[in-house]
């Protein structure tokens, strides 16, 4: 079978999963089925020809489905029926409709799917045995050839972990001096 | 073109979480799904029909995928994960403050 | 080494597949990480996999067990400093090529594992940057206690 029937098939599966995501009452089987979700991503990049990204969203996938399952599940077990209102509701789905009727024109130039314009990456495709030294392209473009927006990665990363730090420190400067 | 009308079906779904509901922690989800569908849509932009994996074997010379989305969304899905990560822990905060996930309840700030 | 809190985490059976399992785990992400160039994976799949490992021994044996044994100071000094040897390393490419985070060491033999320059290096120091923060942010969130007031 052709990659674009799988391709059909997971796309449909991920949106039927996302909308029960959103739609589940209980939290911690809302948090499970956006692993399942996911998940199904990381079988996406493979049929796509894309291991290094399918083994990265696999492993990044359980970890963030750790961390929100240790964070939420305990705070809020039970099963919470928060009321929705419904003109805003409506409202909301209409002018998404009309979003996703507009975009169909926009989506008619692009390129079809399975034959993209690769004009850079010609260059890298070609040269990358003999000018990095490494056999895997992917890791030779983010650090050989794009390193210093691998560093800027880095320093997201970084950025990110020391704020989370910040907030979740055990006490504040505020209680210490109780005058 | 019909996996790409997909792709931006889904990213509209997410978009629908974060503007209707109510609930903090469904917002981060919707926010993560927003999140894969924009990389699945990179990806999906970079595939060559009949073309394998960029890796490089020793006596073969086959077309490859284009390699150059694929470094971009390794970028993009190691940052979606210290986003989710300090979402998290500013509504782990925010319970501690307000008791509750509400955001209707949750309106003035507290020094 | 004794166990000060032994009824906390899982149970037995649990705690003894853990004691061969993190072995493994943290084997297989090191694997990932020297084989950067040679097959998919690289620095952050492999960092990821190595803070898993704690991860999972975190979640067998209860957090009391794994914070009276665990330096935060030193993992903090540790990723800060990883990452401070990315920068330095390229201002030694700076200063042997005039180029910024240019590639100074020998190209080396295609498809040996010593080869393709400075990359190796920058997936391990990666590797320990990645690992440690993501392992400290799963620990600060495990370990907060909600105050009262």
């Amino acid at each position: 079978m052709p990659v674009d029937i799988w391709l059909y098939f997971i796309l449909g599966f991920m949106i039927i999963g996302s909308i029960a995501c959103l739609e589940i009452k209980n939290i911690l089987s809302s948090i499970i089925t956006i692993g399942v979700v996911g998940l199904s991503l990381s079988l996406a990049f493979l049929f796509l020809g894309a291991p290094d990204l399918a083994l990265v969203q696999f492993v990044f996938e359980i970890l963030c489905m750790v961390i929100l399952i240790r964070a939420f599940a305990k705070r809020s077990i039970e099963v919470r029926a928060l009321q929705r209102d419904v003109p805003e509701t409506i409202i909301a789905i209409v002018i998404l409709a009309s979003i996703f009727v507009l975009s169909i024109f926009a989506f008619k130039d692009m390129p079809s799917f399975g034959k993209p314009i690769v004009r850079v990456a010609e260059r890298y495709l070609a040269n990358a045995g003999v000018e990095t030294g490494s056999q895997n392209i992917v890791t030779a473009v983010i650090l050989n050839y794009r390193i210093y927006d691998t560093l800027g990665e880095v320093t997201v990363l970084f950025t990110a972990i020391l704020g989370t730090f910040t907030i979740l420190r055990k006490t504040g400067r505020k209680k210490r001096h109780a005058e | 073109m019909i996996l790409y009308i997909m792709c931006f079906f889904l990213f509209l779904v997410g978009v629908y979480g974060a503007i209707t509901k109510r609930d903090l922690i469904k917002i981060i989800l919707a926010i993560g799904i927003m999140g894969y569908s924009v990389n699945l849509f990179l990806v999906l932009l970079a595939y060559r029909t009949g073309a394998l994996a960029p890796i490089l074997k020793k006596g073969f010379n086959v077309t490859m995928v284009d390699p150059i989305p694929q470094a971009l969304v390794l970028t993009s899905i190691v940052i979606e994960l210290g986003v989710t990560a300090l979402m998290a822990a500013l509504a782990i905060r925010i319970y501690q403050k307000y008791d509750t996930f509400d955001i209707t309840k949750i309106r003035r700030l507290q020094g | 080494m004794q166990n000060n809190f032994p009824n906390e985490g899982m149970s037995v059976i649990v705690k003894t597949i853990t004691r061969f399992t993190v072995w493994l785990i943290f084997l297989y992400g090191l694997y990932i990480v020297i084989h950067g160039h040679l097959s998919p994976g690289g620095g952050f799949a492999g960092g990821v996999i190595v803070a898993l490992s704690y991860v999972h021994l975190t979640l067998a044996y209860g957090k009391n067990f794994v914070m009276e044994r665990v330096n935060k100071f030193a993992m903090n000094s540790i990723e800060a400093i990883a990452a401070i040897l990315i920068v330095l390393t390229g201002l030694v490419g700076l200063y042997v090529t005039g180029y910024f985070l240019a590639n100074f060491m020998g190209i080396g033999k295609l498809y040996t594992l010593i080869s393709a320059g400075y990359i190796p290096m920058l997936n391990i120091f990666i590797c320990v940057k990645v690992g440690m923060g993501l392992y400290l942010v799963f620990y600060y969130l495990a370990s907060f206690k909600p105050q009262e007031g």
